[in-house]
């Protein structure tokens, strides 16, 4: 029986199971399930072609999966996809607002289609809105990236949704204002509101209360930022020295090496088997030409933790 | 010496900008940048959105003029000589793809002829780029049948083909997965070693560590310019993004 009220997954704002799309030879999700509470942010992390937009989309009833079942607020994505479309925001990774509106005009368009004023629901939106309300006559399509997506969130949240869908909304977007636009999430998880976001930038996962890695389809790992972390189940060593382009190569030249990436400043490296004592590695490096070894054991990050799961090595 | 011969820079300086602005109206997006790149440098070029990248990027590829200051790359005036830069230069950027519809050998070989590779050394180049990637199986493969990482790969590859002075690299990790993106970085270094100058832009500030140099543009101008390791020092800062955080977040222009 088909009914319009929330029964058994009351307290869940997304639960999904087993959904399955494929298109045409391509399987965009094969068998990925997920559970979002209330007030939480769950961010789905994985590079382009993962499947994080098709599961978007399946997810706010655009499209439908070929096996497995979605529910939204507790109502069927498939049979209550009219309830659904009235409680979430949806904020696609292409900019898809009017570009010929002006700020304000969009706005008050997309208020005016879920039957609401930007009065109504101005508290919500107030502190992202106020930062491009001095543009507000100026056309969507003559902003800036920062100020588009700031009008896209706002447009998203007009109809006070409480559960909100984000589509790589930082991407392309510079660092100082990918940890503002965080900051805004987290305000709004306050006020209750569950956020489901994906990002190709692994140092965001950190930001959020859980994690699903997803690669070719599949969550590799759904957790915490925090146990997906401690779980990487093996030495990670971060390895520098004078000459950081030749060390890449040494280093994989040692035996006991297994995998060896460049991060930033230094190499993290893991290894097969029992790690060397660091005075070997050291030795190594030196009868090579290196000057200035600096080697020490670390924790792993969520990108090391991804490689990992995801079984990608540079021996080639 | 005739308008048209290269002007007398150091050999070993490829981009030479003095004083480089382009306004619009009364807005003035790159504002008196001045800076020099040497040859087979890996040169980043970070600032925040707005910040004047993609305009200062357009006028050193010859695509726009500037309002004042000049600048030569590959030893030609980006106002009077653009044509001689574009048939100097290499451009790759997330958003630039190949022919999906094309295959993997005919995309090299449009791009090759356009570039004014002589016929006869096209194809021995093509196998020997195909081997070199560990591409030979995918030669006669279309395009759009690659995953993305393999195709950002023969991007950059088919961008510095025609072995350019310089290649101009817009975002082009952006969305890949971290080991390709790392993979991605090897290519670039393989590149620079062959005497090739890189100059590349990223949001990834781990990145930035990978750049001989860095300048960091804040509101039209470069605020600061150094090697990583001196700009960490300078800021006190533990890496290149808390760098970045401290210089672009005094910014007045908004993203």
């Amino acid at each position: 029986m088909v009914s319009t009220s929330a029964i058994n997954t009351k307290m869940l704002a997304i639960k999904a199971e087993h959904i399955f799309k494929k298109y045409k030879k391509v399987q965009a999700l094969n068998g990925v399930s997920l559970e979002v509470g209330e007030g939480e942010i769950f961010g789905i992390i994985g590079p382009d072609g993962a499947g994080k937009t098709t599961l978007f989309r399946i997810l706010t009833t655009l499209i439908l999966a070929d096996e497995g079942t979605a529910s939204v607020n507790g109502f069927d994505v498939v049979k209550q996809y009219r309830n659904i479309r009235e409680c979430v925001g949806y904020m696609p990774g292409r900019f898809s607002l009017y570009q010929d509106l002006t700020v304000e005009e969009n706005l008050t368009f997309f208020a005016t289609v879920f039957r609401t004023t930007i009065e109504e629901n101005y508290e919500l939106i107030k502190d992202i809105y106020v930062q491009i309300e001095p543009f507000k006559t100026r056309k969507a399509g003559a902003l800036s990236g920062g100020m588009k997506q700031k009008l896209a969130l706002c447009c998203a949240l007009i109809h006070k949704p409480t559960v909100l869908f984000l589509d790589e909304p930082t991407t392309g977007v510079d660092p100082v204002s990918r940890k503002e636009f965080w900051n805004m999430l987290k305000r709004l998880k306050k006020q209750g509101i569950a956020i489901l976001v994906s990002t190709p930038y692994m140092d965001e996962a950190s930001l959020c209360d859980r994690i699903a890695l997803i690669q070719n389809g599949q969550f590799l790992k759904t957790d915490t930022p925090q146990n997906i972390v401690s779980e990487f189940g093996t030495e990670l060593w971060s390895v520098k020295s004078n000459q950081m382009s030749k060390l890449l190569n040494d280093l994989r030249r040692f035996e006991a090496v297994d995998t060896c990436f460049a991060f930033g400043d230094t190499h993290h490296i893991t290894f097969k088997g029992t790690p060397p004592t660091v005075e070997e590695l050291t030795d190594f490096l030196h009868t090579l030409g290196h000057k200035y070894v600096y080697i020490r054991p670390i924790e792993a990050n969520v990108e090391d933790c991804f490689m990992r799961l995801s079984g990608k090595t540079l021996q080639s | 010496m005739s308008k048209h011969d290269p002007i007398r820079m150091p050999d070993d300086t490829v981009i030479l900008a003095k004083d480089l602005t382009k306004e619009y109206g009364d807005f003035t997006a790159v504002d008196h940048i001045s800076f020099e790149v040497k040859k087979g440098e890996i040169f980043g070029f970070l600032g925040a959105n707005g910040a004047g990248k993609t305009t200062a990027m357009r006028m050193l590829c010859g695509l726009s003029k500037s309002t004042s200051g000049q600048a030569w790359v590959a030893g030609y005036d980006i106002n009077q000589q653009s044509e001689q830069i574009k048939k100097r230069i290499g451009y790759m950027s997330q958003k630039f793809a190949l022919y999906e519809d094309l295959q993997v050998w005919e995309n090299i070989r449009l791009y090759a002829g356009i570039y004014g590779v002589p016929e006869r050394e096209i194809a021995p180049k093509t196998d020997e780029l195909l081997h070199r990637l560990g591409f030979e199986n995918e030669k006669y493969a279309l395009v759009k049948s690659l995953p993305l990482g393999w195709k950002q790969k023969l991007s950059f590859s088919v961008a510095i083909f025609h072995e350019p002075s310089i290649v101009f690299l817009d975002e082009p990790t952006g969305g890949v997965d971290p080991a390709t993106r790392r993979q991605f970085w090897e290519l670039i270094y393989q590149a620079a070693d062959r005497g090739i100058t890189i100059f590349v832009t990223t949001h990834y500030m781990d990145e930035a560590e990978y750049c001989d140099r860095v300048s960091i543009m804040v509101d039209g101008r470069i605020d600061a310019l150094d090697s990583p390791g001196n700009l960490k020092k300078a800021y006190s800062a533990k890496n290149m993004d808390e760098v970045f955080h401290q210089l672009a977040r005094g910014a007045r222009r908004k993203g």
